[in-house]
């Protein structure tokens, strides 16, 4: 390696540096001004539980016949008897103390339940926008490439039946199919079998926390009871992203930059991978992020179907009960989460086309 | 005449549309020496493009040769497949866009672009092809090469772009350029730099260059022989001073009527035959102002800044009387459109005032100004003709909408009245009225920005580039009509323009724009043919026009 080359190295891993430095920068300013949004949530579901019919004293008494004495001591002990605006102050300060409150239904606080199934969510929403990413990009560019042939069409049919059939319905198909009649899926009962021991918890993601300890017996059977309920998510969610790259990918190909790729005899694959795929990609992203932000509370039937112990099905069951502070943590985890989320895809935005920067 | 590099053999072009088959090429027969520049002539929609893409192979999907034979070194182009065709590509022949910044790439860095072209025809390591790429940049004359390498073509100015776009078709020393409209949408002085790197590169390397344009002074030149087409086949080929001194065609000698040249004047720009009805009408002499008369517009030390940006305007007053006409030329980035949309109170000024007929308009908040009376006085025509005409609207409902917005008109017999006529008086055939913008052609638009500009009979008309979108021979009929709408209606034109030759026919007077702020400034003729600065004087010799031009307009 000459010594200009390596100094010219040395200068681009200092403008990237610089350039990460200013993303991060930009990135704190971007979640900093996120707060009065979150804040306003916070508010908005606390009053909107108060609002909702249903007492929780009354559902958490001993049983039907408890007493009036009962009820009102329990109220007295949640704090029910305290005017809403009190019981606001009250929350707001437990919030900035990190403390969401105890669940009823567990008697655990919320803040641990959450933590101990959020992980299963993410694993599983993860692991569906992949598969969704990997099926719809090809097929969005497939049906591209030949728009109007029997691939385009074949393409267009696929996403509208993924679109119809609601997640419950094809999570059941598939539970049929691969469970029942050729039974190559296990049991659809939560993350893991009964008999498998569970691996030293450090990521919560099992499939990785698997791998971690060594143990590839116990990561395929994590991998197997992964694999259904999330073909069933991304289902469901294959439809939007292909028909968002098939569109641009359009565009792209029919760009007069792409014509000069092609005027210059470059490869096909470059004309269609480096040239049109990744200016038709940045659309994408963007969908992607939404519709990981909208599978992640959205998958409450995927969850109950396969019994999957995340936190949307966790949310339901605490709001059928009138529990309110899981409800109201799970909303501003939800919250958090799509700040985020929204902050990581502006970022990859940033990275992946340099006429943006985000502000 | 050297070695024949490429012939084309009754070359024939369709695309399949909605409407059927249509014919974009009927029969081009060409042949361009080894090393020869050749230019393509024509206007929009003559297949002179098509027969550019048709050659290397960039047809869309819609198009195909339905006939004829396109023979490069003797080998039939159109029959070529896969890697064959790939060799061709890029290696033996190559080509130029218009728009340079879509041309590229825009998520890719241009050093890397330059690269990728390279790799695809030579078994070079990806230093080597850098190396080869920063070379091919010192080439173009981009000023500091290696930090260009990097920047994404977001970056570079418009010129920079087609220098970037040239560099990446001379990559692999094709036999074969083909430049479609290179500099159109470039600043004339850019036009010049860009168009003599690209003579001088052909030069040096022996490229053969066809040069597909819409400037038949562009072609002349910088060519040595001219084909022009029009409607898909060639009706003339001659050396320019041959096509300029004694047009055999029809067509040819229209064109060559609508090509500003340096001396020429409004009612020279269409053929004598068509002359007729014109003449009478300047021959009238304009009525005088009284000696005393208030100017029409008066602008003081109006300055503009964006953000917080250096002054995109500074200083720049001006006053117009009623009836004149007055030029705003300048390249892009001057600061005519910011001043144009000021005057016209689009946009609110940073500083000075803005006096119209007596009052000052310069600090009526351009939100509000549309409830001004004076509203209804100034009025614009926007350089685009495609885009500022609503597409859910009829060429009608275009022109009234002032009507009723303005003059308070509902509709009815007054106003379809009112509408036909200033249908009539931009001469906009009455039957075209019920017709969409995408079923009108480029000219029919232009009429029917112009005629919403002067629906509401406005005292001063503000005209942003309003021909730069226009073939020559449209733009010829626009430049009469607005001349003859200024003579007859006393309207007061402020015309913006990067086309000099045009704005020296039209206006009285010129204001020379440079970087927000006024240059020089007087009556037209004497600014052109006598400029005082080096800038103006930069400006008038970048204009392309053919070199004898004085004696042959004598001669015709």
């Amino acid at each position: 390696m000459s010594a200009a080359s390596d100094i010219r190295k040395r200068k681009e891993l200092l403008e990237l540096m610089t350039g990460l430095g200013a993303t991060m920068v930009r990135a704190g300013r971007r979640l900093l001004s996120s707060l009065p949004a979150l804040f306003g949530v916070l508010v908005f579901t606390f009053l909107l539980m108060r609002v909702l019919p249903g007492d929780p004293a009354v559902f958490f008494a001993s049983g039907p016949n408890a007493g009036k004495e009962e009820i009102e001591q329990i109220r007295k002990q949640m704090g029910l008897n305290k005017s809403v605006p009190e019981q606001l102050v009250f929350y707001l300060s437990d919030i900035g103390h990190g403390n969401l409150g105890r669940s009823m239904m567990t008697g655990q606080p919320v803040l641990k339940d959450l933590r101990e199934r959020l992980p299963a969510s993410l694993e599983l929403t993860f692991t569906a926008l992949l598969i969704a990413l990997v099926a719809a990009v090809p097929l969005g560019v497939l049906a591209a490439l030949r728009p109007g042939s029997l691939v385009d069409h074949g393409v267009r049919m696929f996403c509208a039946l993924g679109v119809c059939v609601p997640t419950f319905v094809s999570g059941l198909l598939l539970i049929y199919v691969f469970y029942y009649l050729l039974g190559f899926a296990p049991d659809p009962t939560g993350r893991i079998d009964v008999f498998t021991s569970l691996p030293p918890q450090r990521t919560g993601f099992l499939s990785i926390d698997f791998l971690l300890a060594g143990d590839i017996d116990g990561w395929w059977a994590a991998c197997k009871q992964l694999i259904l309920p999330a073909v069933s998510m991304a289902l469901f969610v294959i439809a939007p992203l292909a028909r968002i790259t098939r569109a641009s990918m359009l565009v792209s190909l029919g760009s007069d930059f792409v014509r000069t790729a092609r005027s210059v005899g470059l490869s096909w694959r470059k004309v269609v991978v480096t040239y049109a795929l990744r200016n038709a990609i940045l659309p994408v992203i963007t969908i992607a992020g939404i519709v990981f932000s909208t599978m992640l509370g959205a998958n409450v039937l995927v969850e109950k179907v396969f019994s999957w112990p995340g936190v949307a099905s966790y949310a339901l069951d605490a709001l059928l009960s009138s529990d309110y502070a899981p409800v109201q943590g799970f909303v501003l985890l939800m919250a958090s989460v799509f700040v985020l989320v929204n902050l990581i895809v502006d970022i990859c935005y940033g990275i992946a086309d340099p006429r943006v920067s985000i502000e | 005449m050297s070695a024949t590099l490429l012939r084309i053999d009754d070359l024939h072009v369709s695309f399949s549309t909605r409407r059927g088959m249509v014919e974009a090429v009927r029969g081009v027969t060409l042949t361009v020496g080894a090393g020869e520049m050749l230019g393509l002539v024509g206007e929009s929609g003559s297949g002179k493009s098509v027969t550019g893409f048709a050659t290397t192979r960039l047809l869309d999907a819609a198009g195909r040769v339905t006939a004829g034979k396109i023979l490069f070194r003797g080998q039939d182009v159109t029959k070529l497949r896969g890697d064959d065709l790939r060799q061709l590509q890029g290696a033996a022949m190559s080509m130029i866009f218009q728009n340079p910044r879509a041309a590229l790439n825009p998520i890719r860095a241009i050093g890397l672009q330059i690269a990728d072209a390279i790799l695809t025809h030579k078994r070079i390591s990806k230093d080597a092809a850098r190396a080869e790429a920063l070379e091919l940049l010192r080439a173009v004359q981009i000023r500091d090469p290696e930090t260009r390498m990097n920047a994404y073509p977001h970056e570079l100015s418009g010129g920079m772009c087609q220098r970037v776009m040239i560099a990446i078709a001379i990559s692999c020393n094709p036999a074969l350029l083909i430049a479609d409209e290179p500099t159109t949408g470039l600043d004339v002085t850019t036009q010049k730099v860009v168009m003599d790197l690209l003579a001088d590169i052909a030069a040096a390397r022996g490229m053969a260059t066809i040069l597909i344009t819409h400037d038949l002074g562009l072609a002349a030149r910088y060519c040595r022989r001219i084909a022009v087409m029009e409607r898909g086949r060639i009706v003339e080929e001659a050396s320019p001073k041959a096509l300029f001194g004694g047009p055999r065609h029809a067509y040819t000698r229209r064109l060559v009527a609508a090509s500003p040249t340096a001396v020429s004047r409004i009612e020279d720009l269409v053929t004598e035959e068509e002359r007729e009805g014109y003449a009478a009408i300047i021959s009238k002499p304009r009525q005088e102002l009284a000696a005393g008369t208030p100017p029409l517009l008066e602008v003081r030390k109006l300055a503009k800044r964006f953000d917080q940006g250096a002054a995109a305007v500074a200083d720049f007053s001006m006053t117009m009387a009623g009836g004149e006409s007055v030029g705003l030329v300048g390249e892009s980035g001057s600061g005519k459109s910011t001043t144009s949309r000021m005057i016209c109170r689009l946009i609110d000024p940073s500083e000075g005032d803005i006096v119209f007929d007596g009052q000052s308009i310069g600090h009526v908040a351009a939100r509000d100004f549309h409830r001004s009376p004076f509203r209804k006085d100034i009025q614009m025509v926007f350089q685009d003709p495609n885009e500022s005409l609503n597409p859910r609207f009829t060429a009608f409902d275009c022109i009234a909408h002032p009507l009723m917005r303005l003059d308070g008109l509902r509709g009815g017999d007054e106003l379809r009245q009112r509408v036909n006529e200033c249908a009539e008086r931009v001469g906009l055939p009455l039957d075209l009225l019920p017709r969409f913008p995408h079923q009108l052609s480029g000219g029919q638009k232009a009429r029917v920005g112009i005629a919403r500009a002067i629906a509401c009979r406005p005292r001063l008309l503000v005209l942003d580039e309003p021909t730069a979108a226009l073939d020559v021979s449209v733009q010829a009929v626009v430049l009469q009509l607005l001349d003859r709408l200024r003579r007859e209606n006393d309207i007061a034109l402020l015309f913006v323009s990067h086309d000099l030759n045009v704005v020296r026919m039209l206006c009285d007077r010129t204001i020379v724009l440079r970087n927000g702020g006024i240059v020089e400034q007087g009556e037209s003729r004497a600014l052109f043919d006598n400029p005082k600065t080096d800038y103006t004087r930069k400006l008038v010799e970048a204009i392309p026009h053919f070199e004898a031009g004085p004696a042959l307009a004598a001669a015709l």
